[in-house]
């Protein structure tokens, strides 16, 4: 039976959908804007994230409004509960995007310390994580949303590597180095971070769907 | 720790030919509220009714398994219906006070039950039934008054309190609250609460929400069968049977 809720549901999953695309679209601009010293996309950047930031308001207005008005229970209440959850890491994401495009912004008058290799290896992973969380979430794919979680340790790999190199490598012997090399240290953790609140969603989304509980506990992912 | 008080075996019942209970096989625990929920007519308030044989009242039914109280079966032919509808009371949907005053209605089970009792001790047996149910500071005053003088809630908690008197262990509700309002509904909800401290109770109601925030344990019914039961909290997030979800999220028919 089609249900006036259903109706309302599906409002909420298509602006769940165009928060995750904003903050997809915010990831790739700013490491962009970081990659190509590009000052303009930084600014974009920057700029952009107020409609976000109004976005995340909107839907959680919104789920408490369902949740107050039809008081849902079992898969409902898990998607509404789930979906503001969401809400909040993808706005996080975005502001942690925002982050790195203050870095890209630091950087572009400066001489590039080094060719850029991990980072844009990490932003890399940070990307794909992102886009199958939100795909694993759209699909109802507990096995994509497990994948998701089971990539973050690679993230926390390439942020370590990040940090030894520019610390061992460049601070240490040169203190110089360290107004350009702090940012880019900065940038990794930005990322790294982003790849976390993405592991949040992945596990979000196994609850939606199966209702089970697998944050905090690893071992319920075999 | 599960201390069962109820476990039915493999019951059915049948109507004649209808078949409202179908093999269901449930434990309801001791100083604990479940609630049995499903549309009408999914045999939830046949359920209810076997656990005090009421439904032997009417013609043309049948039973066949077991009901084990407190570890005797009552469907036994040995069973002892008088003092197992006195361990067993029954709340109905619209309040039943006898035409009496209230004291009388509060007394009535135990005139019934023992043949010649001091004055001293019914006078102790109102004020302790009025008590646990919140109406003794109320009603101390007028308890010559009609029992139909009160309020909808007031009889509930009258009916209540009837049951008590005769010192039952399983309270069993059907629809306690279907006749009040909100307010009273939730002053009904906490007396259950604070009487599930010493009784079980199971509730037959309709209000998902009343079963949600009331209960420990909940059941759902279809077509005679229980198809789930567990935790209310389980049942209620994470139903594991797409009928039980299907009905508790309203897309049921």
């Amino acid at each position: 039976m089609e249900r006036h809720f259903d109706e309302e549901l599906k409002e909420l999953h298509k602006d769940i959908l165009k928060m995750g695309a904003l903050a997809q679209e915010a990831i790739f601009k700013s490491v962009e804007s970081l990659k190509d010293r590009d000052k303009v996309k930084a600014q974009e950047v920057i700029d952009k994230d107020v409609y976000i930031d109004e976005l995340e308001l909107e839907i959680d207005e919104k789920c408490i409004d369902l949740i107050a008005r039809y008081q849902p229970m079992a898969g409902d209440l898990r998607f509404i509960t789930t979906g503001m959850k969401i809400n909040a890491e993808l706005e996080r994401i975005a502001d942690l995007s925002v982050d790195i495009a203050q870095r890209a912004l630091e950087l572009s008058d400066k001489p590039l310390l080094k060719p850029l290799i991990d980072i844009p290896k990490l932003s890399h992973v940070a990307q794909n994580m992102v886009r199958d969380a939100i795909d694993a979430f759209v699909k109802k794919d507990v096995e994509l949303a497990k994948k998701v979680v089971l990539s973050d340790p690679e993230a926390d790999k390439l942020r370590n590597f990040v940090q030894n190199e520019l610390i061992n490598d460049y601070m240490a012997k040169d203190p110089n180095t360290a107004s350009r090399a702090v940012p880019l240290l900065l940038a990794a953790r930005h990322l790294e971070r982003i790849c976390d609140h993405t592991t949040n969603i992945a596990e979000d989304v196994i609850y939606m769907v199966e209702g089970k509980v697998v944050k905090h506990r690893l071992e319920e992912l075999k | 720790m599960k201390m069962p008080k109820i476990i039915t075996k493999n019951l059915n019942l049948w109507y004649g030919k209808f078949h409202a209970l179908k093999d269901v096989n449930a434990c309801f625990e001791d100083k604990r509220i479940t609630a049995i929920i499903g549309p009408s007519g999914c045999g939830k308030s046949t359920l209810l009714r076997v656990f005090n044989r009421m439904n032997d009242l009417i013609e043309g039914v049948k039973m066949k398994g077991e009901v084990l109280i407190s570890g005797a079966n009552m469907l036994a032919k040995e069973a002892d219906l008088v003092n197992l509808r006195k361990k067993v009371g029954m709340v109905f949907q619209r309040p039943n006070p006898f035409p009496l005053s209230i004291y009388e209605n509060i007394v009535f089970g135990e005139k019934i039950h023992a043949e010649k009792i001091k004055k001293s001790r019914l006078e102790e047996i109102v004020e302790k039934s009025l008590d646990s149910v919140l109406l003794w500071n109320e009603l101390k005053d007028r308890l010559n008054k009609s029992a139909l003088s009160l309020s909808l809630e007031q009889r509930q908690r009258l009916c209540i309190a009837r049951l008590i008197a005769v010192k039952p262990d399983i309270l069993l509700m059907d629809e306690p609250c279907s006749a009040l309002d909100p307010q009273s509904t939730q002053r009904i909800e906490e007396l259950m609460r604070e009487l599930k401290k010493n009784y079980t109770i199971i509730i037959v109601t309709h209000n998902m929400q009343q079963a949600a925030r009331v209960s420990d344990d909940a059941g759902f019914m279809l077509l005679g069968e229980l198809i789930e039961f567990g935790r209310t909290d389980g049942i209620f997030t994470t139903p594991q049977d797409k009928r039980t979800e299907d009905y508790i999220t309203g897309r049921y028919g």
